[in-house]
């Protein structure tokens, strides 16, 4: 117990020590931070009035940005699986960097809720009467929190056992769990796209293949994430990344979008050629209705992202390999952030459930928000990643001193 | 060893928090000078942009930081009747405070052997938004920013497709005579989604079919009002007001006039920002026997309301002899809130009124002709 409470303190003193391009990212991050929490007290004086929400539009980009990172959170799996189900050595070792970002991420996404709450204050009622099981909102709650939890101790247990220099005991506290996490990862998944696909009076949500697109879009845009973070991973640390590993998320994503995109064109047909009362939404999605057009020019930017970062990703790889899987993974993340955030929530407002149309514009200070909750949730990361690094390579364990520490003794001495 | 050496460490701006909670770090060894100036103003500045980025915080009133009785209330369910008497008696205060008028505020049971629904006579009505108005004045709905429960649509003759109307209708008279009026409000549904979804039960069907909300309990996500399929909930996305700081400059007192005294639990009590609500059939008035205000301000008597339990009511009446329908039925909501026409007299100058509608009667034709 003391050993972890030391553990715990040389992560925390760790986290402050780095580099100039370190200290210049966290300045950064906490910078923006800061502004978000800015806006959001802005938010908690004076109401939710402060963002572009409205009793038509009554979900905006909170809901959005949540539903994304969502799909993000679950695509750690798509590490893992490869990794412990069939043995892949280059992927056993960076599995840790993809459970971390999800539990960055499912911070996050708990942020987004709690800022779209108008009565955070009273967060401690789900607690008194959970209207469990009929609420898909519970369900969240509990999938949200019990992947958090599951993630943290995977990752925490691997990262402790390294810094003590003990081989994990991996029947007992690991596989298990990590076997749990993988189905657990679709339930997040599924769970969050049944909060809307039962609403039976939104027919732009009420149809069952709002799952399954959920999953295959996130299972493109998650990995494609993690290539990048990989990456940065490798450059910026003493970590060496095996590139095996790149060329296994790049099939997952090529095939992950594959089905995404024909997911997309079997609704795309459905509400297009029946035609029926069902469409306005879908209808003001792509074209917009009469003068109010204000998703038209996100979607196409989106579909147009999509397509080229499907066509760069069966473009057979060579030399400049890694840099158009970059650019694929750049596009399909924002490609995918635009279709699923603001082209799966938005739409499913307008018209309204009586045929009025009111268009949805977030304001400065929503965006404020989002910013924020995306450089906490980037900082947050950061300093797991900084921690992370030195433990698994050996640097940083129970008995010896990481160089930053080592300049202390030398301080010390002098 | 090791753990002196930390206690040494004098790398980082953060590390000035810790140093100097326990006091005088600068004396310690190992902390040099230099970085020890570093860390305090790293700390420093920290902790002063973070008192910078909370400083909206200092708005709040006073009010709006609930006090422990308040934010242990329990919900409505499991109150006992003197908790419940507490409750009463703190919204009471806080309405003196804000409006120096004492309501009459109580929780109203609803009565056995009742079950209300409301019906409305599409023919007469005419658009007129009379009871729009009233529903606001009865209810101390939020004047600034609007809150409306009753949405009254002007529909195109010749189709039911609620589509095509027009909400933000502003005419100089009505009815005009290519349209017809359709008032939707919160259908009570007998199963409705909107309770379903909520995550904290703090919406729920009563036994005499009305869905009320705790407005102490709902924490605002908003999900009921995604799930509902009439568009019948109302957010408070902001502190309510019952006028507009134009108003109050001009009259001071225009809130305490505005205010309806006669206040009940569960409806039209001074609602808090961040809460949902809605229509719930003006339950402190038809519980005690009265007509919902919307209905006593309609002019042409299109509105009809009462216990469908009781036979000779004139809603089991309307019920069993009119041709009624509900809005989306395929949706299996169960509305207790229909809409009828009257019956079309055969004698009468309907038939050249339906006529005009143009679009029934060459739909009608062709299916004939095809058949
Ligand atoms: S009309 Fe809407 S708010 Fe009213 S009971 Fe039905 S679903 Fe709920
Ligand atoms: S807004 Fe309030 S009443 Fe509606 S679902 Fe959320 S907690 Fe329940």
């Amino acid at each position: 117990m003391r050993e972890y409470a030391r553990f715990l303190v040389r992560c925390f003193r760790l986290s402050f020590v780095g580099d100039w391009k370190y200290y210049t990212w966290m300045f950064f991050l906490t910078c923006i931070s800061l502004i978000g929490l800015n806006a959001y007290c802005k938010q908690f004086v004076h109401g939710l009035a402060t963002t572009g929400m409205t009793d038509q539009v009554s979900w905006g980009l909170y809901i959005a940005n949540f539903t994304y990172l969502v799909g993000i959170a679950a695509a750690a799996v798509m590490l893992v699986i490869p990794a412990y189900i069939y043995k892949n050595k280059d992927l056993h070792d960076v599995v840790i960097f993809g459970e971390l970002l999800a539990v960055a991420v499912i911070i996050m996404c708990l942020l987004f809720v709690t800022v779209d709450l108008g009565r955070p204050d009273r967060f401690i009622h789900l607690f008194e009467r959970f209207n469990f099981p009929l609420s898909m909102l519970t369900w969240d709650v509990i999938v949200l929190n019990g992947y958090l939890l599951l993630n943290a101790h995977i990752t925490g247990y691997l990262i402790y056992s390294a810094y003590r220099k003990r081989e994990p005991n991996k029947r007992l506290f690991l596989i298990p769990f990590v076997l749990i996490a993988i189905v657990w990862a679709v339930s997040i998944h599924t769970v969050t796209a049944f909060l809307y696909s039962g609403l039976g009076g939104r027919p732009f949500w009420n149809h069952a293949i709002i799952a399954p697109r959920f999953i295959a879009s996130a299972f493109a845009a998650g990995p494609a994430f993690i290539i990048l973070t990989l990456q940065v991973i490798d450059r910026f640390t003493n970590h060496d990344v095996p590139r095996g590993v790149f060329h296994l998320l790049r099939q997952i994503v090529t095939v992950a979008m594959t089905i995404n995109v024909f997911l997309l064109i079997s609704e795309m047909f459905t509400e297009f050629y029946t035609g029926t009362g069902h469409s306005f939404s879908t209808h003001y999605l792509y074209f917009g209705i009469g003068e109010h057009r204000a998703l038209v020019p996100w979607i196409w930017t989106a579909i147009v992202l999509n397509t080229i970062a499907l066509i760069l990703l069966y473009l057979p790889h060579k030399n400049r390999g890694i840099w158009i899987l970059n650019t694929a993974c750049v596009m399909l993340i924002v490609g995918i952030w635009i279709e699923k955030g603001m082209g799966l929530i938005i739409p499913a407002f307008v018209p309204t459930p009586l045929g009025e149309i009111v268009e949805y514009i977030p304001t400065v200070n929503e965006i404020l928000v989002c910013g924020g909750i995306w450089a906490f949730g980037l900082l947050l990361y950061t300093i797991m990643v900084r921690i992370t690094v030195p433990v698994l390579s050996g640097e940083l364990t129970a008995d010896t001193l990481h160089p930053s520490e080592l300049n202390t003794v030398r301080q010390h001495t002098v | 060893m090791d753990l002196r050496i930390f206690e040494g460490s004098g790398k980082s701006p953060g590390e000035a928090c810790s140093c100097g909670s326990r006091g005088g770090a600068g004396s310690r060894p190992g902390m040099t000078r230099r970085s020890f100036l570093r860390a305090s103003v790293g700390a420093a500045g920290g902790m002063a942009a973070f008192a910078a980025a909370i400083s909206p915080l200092r708005e709040l009133e006073a009010g709006d930081v609930p006090n422990l009785d308040a934010f242990l209330q329990k919900h409505y369910k499991e109150m006992t009747e003197e908790e419940m008497e507490a409750a009463l008696a703190r919204i009471r205060e806080r309405v003196e405070q804000r409006y120096h008028v004492r309501p009459e505020i109580r929780d109203i049971k609803p009565m056995d052997g009742v079950e209300f629904v409301y019906a409305l006579n599409l023919s007469r009505c005419i658009g007129c938004r009379k009871c729009v108005h009233a529903c606001v004045a009865e209810n101390n709905q939020s004047r600034d920013p609007e809150i409306q429960y009753i949405r009254v649509i002007e529909m195109p003759r010749g189709t039911t497709d609620i589509e095509q109307g027009d909400h933000h209708y502003d005419r100089p008279r009505v009815p005009d005579e290519n349209h017809y009026y359709m008032p939707v409000q919160c259908h009570q549904c007998a199963n409705p989604p909107c309770t379903k979804v909520c995550p904290v039960e703090a919406t729920w069907t009563e036994p005499d079919g009305i869905t009320v909300v705790d407005y102490d309990w709902c924490i605002g996500c908003r999900y009921c009002e995604a799930a509902c399929p009439y568009w019948a909930r109302r957010f408070n996305f902001t502190e309510p007001r019952l006028a507009s700081p134009e108003e109050i400059a001009k009259d001071p007192e225009i809130e305490s006039k505005r205010l309806n005294p006669n206040m009940s639990y569960l409806s039209n009590r001074p609602r808090p920002k961040g809460v949902m609500e809605k229509c719930h059939f003006c339950l402190h008035r038809t519980r005690e026997g009265r007509m919902p205000a919307c209905l006593e301000v309609c002019p042409v008597g299109a509105r009809k309301f009462g216990n469908v339990l009781d036979p000779e009511s004139d809603v089991s009446n309307i019920l069993r002899t009119k041709r009624v329908f509900v809005l989306k039925a395929e949706l299996g909501t169960l509305p207790r809130f229909f809409y009828y026409f009257d019956e079309r007299d055969p004698s009468a100058e309907d038939l050249p009124a339906m006529k005009h509608g143009g679009r029934t009667a060459p739909a009608g034709d062709e299916n004939g002709g095809a058949s």
